[in-house]
């Protein structure tokens, strides 16, 4: 088994052991083997990062195996420098996860790990797969614990946010299922992504694709006006949720337009590549402003994050290295601070059990050391440099002046949004004079929020101060792919 | 073909054999389980699926009886399944009768014969043989359902059953008297070479091919055929339901293969449209009926009519621009999501079956609140059903639908592709009272508290139903081969 196999079924196999043997008696033993199992997955994908060769756009660590031969479906792994990223990042923030879940969740211990574990494997499955039906398999498999994750463990309204994230989700990836169809018809009876690639496609067929594919992928960055779940969902799930939702989930949907949408319909993304670029504006600008009115913080963070995957959307398809690049990076330094974001607001809200912004005031009075780590993941939020949100968006920005000028311009507004609305929440909620009792009671970080916030403090600092391995290890795939992009495909 | 070839019937000769020696155990044993009966069903079921699998492996085609009947790997396989659902259905219903003082020797011989109805039609190469193998079916169903005499709803389920597929019964002996009257034979492969000839008065043939759709639409329960359904299901005694909606319905798949395509293959492009519309109604139809339910039995049913709706898809793109090149590509689709359907609806109903105890039917979707809390495992492989039944990966159903969309995009046809649109699109709206199911599951607190319990023998056959139903979505790979391979030899006959 290579080692991407083991990225994958490990997890699952963690995960599936703990579902099947664990019991809320024994909550102690559930813990720690979840911890065990999130940490030897990640260790597995230390490997992988080590063993990339970055001077290459081929594909590594591949593996194909016969899977449903009736339908000529394979087994089919592997990376290149615009997936490999994600891998080890989603094994982090599943530990990350674990580590937050300790003494939180009570009930029914072994199902929430397990879920989450489960959940991990099956999103590295969706940057692994090289195979348009085992990406899809993974990609709607990810609904299920999901969904249970939200409806289980979630608020009071969880039961609306389940089905309206499950249902809102599963239509766009219908439609894709039915685009994957047609393009195994028209590649001779091939799902395999790279023969996709190469496979040329009158503009009509693009259109239809490249609408299909729309509609799974936006739905689930989420943009503008396919967002509505996302609030929602992340306002309801338990903090794990929320995290693993922003930090990886998003992402499945902005790297299925550079794995499927770009290569494979280029002639069609260039042609509505304006269309999406309005729309990636409107999430920037409109969506910048919707948060900055929220009175709730996981609302606010949850429009902070459709703004940001806004400007990913728009470095793809300004169809510049810069562009790409930076686009990518923006997710890797999202999935950390968003993260991040979401488990301050979770260490808060267990304690006063209120994400109101109006219920707190002066907790950096009360909680000093939680405050440094909340301003840091705040200013890395809203881009300041030597923090992960600094590279992506100066990338991105500077990509779309290349592109145009004034796209360039109004995409930059983010800086003053993200900063205006990050900012006054950290104002409101961190600084000023204790508000009330519940600020005055509240005990600082225990050395396990300590862990999990640092490691994410380190992550947070390191992208911002030294990004230079990740773009490495992409550079070469992001220009083959825009090499490929700017080839016609119509015959 | 005019010979008698008796080997052809050796499973149902031996069928006839054992049903008439269970009624006769039955009488002379005093066992209240009724131990005897129930073991030697099994025995005897699982010979009969033994020798069809033996046919089946040795793959040929071969007549008997004079041409009435064929064995074929297709009605083979087909036997075969119903065979093991039938044994499946009889192992779950089992507690659930001797609980409600129904266990009689009456109901394993019953069963006996609807599954020797069902491995007549299976085998059926004459119009006069599938008609009696689709009547010693219904009638021994009708009977089924009013076993449970004393109680109104299961009379009249029955009665309504009885009248409605009389009434079928009624429109494809027509519809088949017509096909006689102007082809002259009742054998289907002189039929299909009568009607290729092209010199048959058209309006005729088109004339019976309208009733005997009909008469099929009843059997599958595709809309707007489809008002026997809700009730029956809901009606019967839950074992009964079982049986209704688990073996037969590899029979209605074999006599629709048997009559339109290997008989009326010539006459497609009549009976396609009219399969197009049953099946855009069905998912319709279904799917949004289903929605409103608040009994899990009539919530399933109509959960079906939407799923035979897919399987009414599928065999509606055989014939594509005038050719049968995708013919064995859209009945295989077709026959993989019967399996995958039936696997998953044993599944459910057993489990509908587990958590009834005496005096308490556990009907209503609410019953199963907080199921994950009293017993997290069948709470599990509930959720496995409900997700197969949804079309999420990986579950097997999801490859069911995958196997007829591809079956409907590859024609290359804009309607075909626009259909397997809509397709996806309805079965989203049945995603939503399938995770209503799940949501009732998880999300909310337990009503009931009683203990479930049940035979450990029971909650390990469940199991291993919830994993075939998860495993055989990734790896169905031998399954659709062994379809494709069936429908093929079929076809090429």
């Amino acid at each position: 088994m290579g080692l991407l196999s083991v990225a994958i079924w490990l997890p699952i196999a963690f995960g599936a052991l703990l579902l099947a043997l664990g019991r809320d008696q024994n909550a102690g033993v559930v813990r720690a083997f979840a911890l065990v199992g999130a940490v030897a997955s990640f260790a597995v994908t230390i490997p992988l990062v080590k063993g990339f060769d970055g001077s290459t756009a081929a594909m590594q660590f591949v593996e194909k195996l016969d899977w449903i031969p009736r339908f000529n479906m394979h087994y089919h792994l592997g990376v290149d420098g615009l997936s490999l990223w994600f891998v080890p990042l989603t094994a982090f923030i599943t530990v990350i996860v674990v580590i937050s879940a300790w003494e939180v969740i009570t009930d029914r211990v072994a199902q929430y790990m397990g879920a989450f574990l489960i959940l991990s494997g099956v999103m590295v499955g969706v940057f692994a797969a090289l195979d348009g039906l085992l990406f899809y398999v993974f990609f709607e498999a990810t609904l299920i614990p999901m969904y249970i994750i939200i409806g289980v463990w979630g608020g009071p309204k969880r039961v609306y946010a389940a089905f309206k994230f499950f249902l809102y989700t599963l239509l766009g990836s219908l439609l894709m299922l039915v685009a994957l169809v047609y393009l195994y018809f028209k590649s001779g009876g091939s799902f395999d992504i790279l023969a996709w690639h190469k496979l040329p496609l009158s503009l009509h067929a693009q259109t239809l694709l490249f609408f299909a594919f729309f509609a799974a992928f936006s739905v689930k960055v989420p943009m503008w006006p396919v967002h509505t779940w996302l609030p929602d969902a992340h306002v309801e799930a338990p903090t794990g949720g929320s995290v693993v939702l922003a930090a990886i989930m998003l992402k499945l949907g902005a790297y299925g337009f550079l794995r499927f949408s770009l290569p494979i319909t280029p002639d069609a993304a260039h042609e509505y590549s304006g269309f999406i670029i309005t729309l990636s504006l409107i999430a920037v600008l409109y969506i910048g402003l919707v948060a900055l009115v929220q009175s709730d913080m996981k609302k606010l963070v949850a429009y902070s994050s459709i703004a940001h995957m806004g400007f990913v959307t728009l470095g793809f398809f300004i169809f510049n290295p810069l562009g790409v690049s930076g686009a990518i990076v923006q997710m890797i330094s999202h999935g950390f601070v968003s993260g991040a974001m979401f488990l301050c607001i979770g260490v808060l809200y267990d304690r006063v059990h209120s994400r109101e912004i109006s219920a707190y005031g002066g907790v950096a009075n009360t909680m000093p050391k939680f405050a440094a780590f909340a301003v840091l993941f705040a200013m890395a939020n809203c881009g300041l440099p030597g923090t992960a949100g600094f590279v992506g968006e100066w990338m991105v920005i500077l990509g779309a002046v290349k592109f145009n000028f004034w796209i360039a311009f109004a995409a930059a507004t983010t800086l003053v949004f993200g900063a205006a609305y990050t900012l006054w929440m950290v104002k409101r909620v961190y600084f000023g004079d204790v508000a009330n009792d519940h600020v005055r009671k509240l005990q600082d970080l225990s050395g396990r929020e300590f862990t999990m916030l640092a490691l994410l403090a380190a992550a947070v600092l390191w992208m911002g101060i030294y990004p230079k391995p990740i773009l490495d290890a992409m550079d070469v795939s992001v220009a083959e792919l825009l090499r490929h992009v700017a080839l016609t495909k119509l015959n | 073909m005019a010979e008698m070839n008796w080997p052809v019937v050796y499973p149902e000769l031996w069928l006839l054999l054992a049903a008439c020696a269970v009624l006769l155990v039955d009488l002379f044993s005093s066992d209240p389980e009724r131990r005897p009966a129930f073991w030697l069903t099994q025995l005897s079921i699982a010979i009969f699926t033994a020798i069809q699998l033996n046919d089946y492996l040795n793959g040929v085609t071969a007549y008997g009886m004079n041409g009435m009947v064929v064995i074929d790997p297709m009605g083979r396989l087909l036997a075969v399944f119903a065979g093991l659902s039938m044994m499946v259905t009889l192992a779950y219903a089992r507690p659930t009768l001797a609980a409600r003082e129904m266990l009689k020797g009456e109901f394993y011989m019953l069963a006996l014969f609807v599954l020797l109805g069902i491995s007549v039609m299976c085998s059926a190469n004459n119009f006069l043989v599938v008609y009696l193998g689709l009547e010693l079916m219904s009638l021994s169903l009708y009977a089924l359902t009013a076993l449970r005499r004393d109680h109104a709803l299961a009379t009249e389920a029955a009665m309504k059953y009885f009248v409605l597929g009389a009434l079928a019964s009624g429109f494809l002996l027509y519809g088949l008297s017509m096909m006689y009257g102007a082809t002259g034979t009742l054998e289907m492969p002189r039929v299909f070479d009568h009607i290729a000839t092209g010199s048959i008065n058209k309006e005729v043939l088109v004339f019976g091919v309208v009733f005997v759709v009909a008469g099929l639409g009843f059997k599958l329960g595709a809309v707007p055929f489809h008002m026997w359904v809700p009730d029956v299901y809901q009606g019967a005694p839950t074992s009964v339901t079982l049986l209704i909606g688990g073996a037969p319905k590899f029979a209605a798949f074999a006599i629709t293969i048997r009559l339109l395509v290997e008989g009326m293959l010539g006459l497609a492009l009549d009976w396609q449209p009219m399969f197009v519309v049953m099946a855009v109604g069905s998912m319709a139809l279904g799917n949004l009926a289903a929605i409103a339910q608040t009994n899990l039995k009539r919530m399933l049913a109509y959960s079906t009519i939407a799923q035979m709706g897919f399987i009414v898809l599928g065999l509606s793109a055989g014939v594509v621009s005038g050719n049968t090149l995708s013919a064995g590509n859209a009945y295989s689709s077709a026959m993989f999501y019967v399996v995958a359907y039936v696997l998953t609806t044993l599944g459910t109903f057993g489990l509908i079956m587990f958590l009834s105890r005496q005096g308490f039917e556990s009907e209503q979707i609410e019953d199963l609140a907080g199921l994950a809390k009293r017993s997290p495992w069948l709470a599990g492989v509930m959720t496995v059903f409900m997700f197969s039944l949804a079309g999420v990966p990986p579950m097997v159903g999801f490859f069911a639908k995958l196997a007829v969309i591809q079956a409907l995009v590859t024609t290359d046809v804009p309607l075909y592709i626009a259909l397997a649109v809509v397709a996806v699109l309805l079965s989203l709206i049945g995603a939503y009272y399938y995770l209503r199911v799940i949501k009732v599951m998880w999300f909310d607190e337990p009503v009931h508290t009683a203990v479930i319990a049940q035979g450990q023998g029971i909650s390990a056959l469940l199991a291993l139903n919830g994993a075939a139903v998860f495993l055989f979505g990734p790896f169905s790979g031998g399954l659709m081969a062994m379809c494709r391979d069936a429908i093929v030899k079929a076809l090429a006959s």
